[in-house]
């Protein structure tokens, strides 16, 4: 049984090659044996799109949605595709938002918050210490709380920011999902990640894709995508059984 | 009747505004002295055609929650002002 993972493109999306070819890596499908008919594939899904239906996960990756034009997120929250992503969310499929991502997510109000300027107005190329706060979103599900990972970040607005009735019910919830060991941004709580109240939804400014390739001297992101397919193929078996039952 | 509008948007009183703070740290440097609570916003214009000046406002209204200011953490204000056939009037004031 294949497991499909839908990577959401908007005009001006720019990560989504690296997105790919992270989980491919992961799911060890990289390469030749990638092919159609693997037992994990993962596809693009452009933003006109209206339907969805047969993934199994979605990603929204980073990059400049619609050019990040009046805020980040602002106009992608409009495009077609989102009607279905928030319907597959509210059905409880897996989705993740990374960086660009998380904005749009935050913008659609799939998350709460918002992502503003970073604290010291400067764009973010770099890679920073990360804990992991809990383990129960499909992103963190196999990775132990405390663990603390080196993630790449590329962001001008990751400072995350709520209100002080939202921060706690963040906290209360559980749903804090990761906390910079090193805040480079000003986010309140030093807040790197949330989810929402169910947890199925995650947006996270780091970029675990970015770090799936020893070639590329970092493999902390691995763990964090596999528990993404893990997430994806059991909701596949799931709602498999559940239409013969 | 056609109208120009001006929508301003700003962060919400309590929010960070790191543009603003530069700002308000740069000024000194170049002799103003006594400047405080700069904060940095958007003014974003555009005409449109409408039956009357409650209708534009009642549609800049929404443009500004749906999608010009996001309500988590900006205000906005709509001005409206009507332009007569010779060319812009300031007939109506500013509203809330």
């Amino acid at each position: 049984m294949t497991t499909r993972i839908g990577v959401v493109v908007f005009p001006g999306t720019n990560c989504e090659h690296d997105v790919v070819r992270g989980l491919r890596i992961v799911a060890g499908t990289d390469g030749a044996a990638g092919a159609a008919g693997s037992a994990v594939e993962v596809e693009l899904v452009w933003h006109g799109a209206d339907s969805v239906d047969g993934f199994d996960a979605l990603v929204l990756p980073g990059g400049f949605a619609h050019g990040d034009y009046l805020r980040p997120g602002a106009l992608a929250r409009f495009s077609p595709v989102m009607g279905a992503v928030t319907r597959f969310a509210s059905d409880g499929g897996p989705v993740i938002g990374i960086c660009n991502g998380f904005q749009v997510l935050t913008e659609a109000g799939l998350l709460p918050g918002a992502l503003q300027k970073n604290s010291g107005l400067r764009f973010l190329c770099t890679t920073v210490p990360v804990e992991i706060c809990t383990s129960r979103t499909p992103l963190t599900a196999t990775v132990t709380p405390g663990t603390v990972l080196r993630l790449p970040v590329n962001h001008f607005e990751g400072n995350y920011i709520c209100d002080a009735v939202t921060l706690e019910r963040l906290r209360d919830e559980d749903r804090i999902v990761l906390r910079y060991a090193e805040n480079p941004n000003g986010s309140i709580d030093d807040i790197a990640g949330i989810c929402n109240v169910e947890g199925n939804v995650v947006g996270l400014m780091p970029h675990p894709e970015r770090a799936c390739d020893a070639l590329t001297g970092a493999t902390d992101g691995v763990g964090l995508l596999r528990g993404l397919l893990a997430a994806a193929s059991s909701g596949r078996s799931a709602r498999s059984a559940l239409a013969t039952a | 009747m056609r109208f120009d509008v001006r929508v301003e948007v700003r962060l919400r009183p309590g929010i960070a505004d790191p543009q603003g703070a530069t700002i308000e740290r740069a000024l000194p440097a170049l002799g103003f002295a006594g400047v405080d609570g700069v904060r940095v916003g958007k003014s974003i214009r555009f005409a449109i055609e409408a039956p009357d000046e409650a209708s534009a406002r009642n549609q800049a209204t929404e443009m500004s929650l749906r999608l010009l200011a996001n309500p988590v953490i900006e205000d906005s204000d709509v001005e409206i002002t009507a332009v007569s056939a010779a060319g812009t009037a300031p007939v109506a004031g500013a509203v809330r």
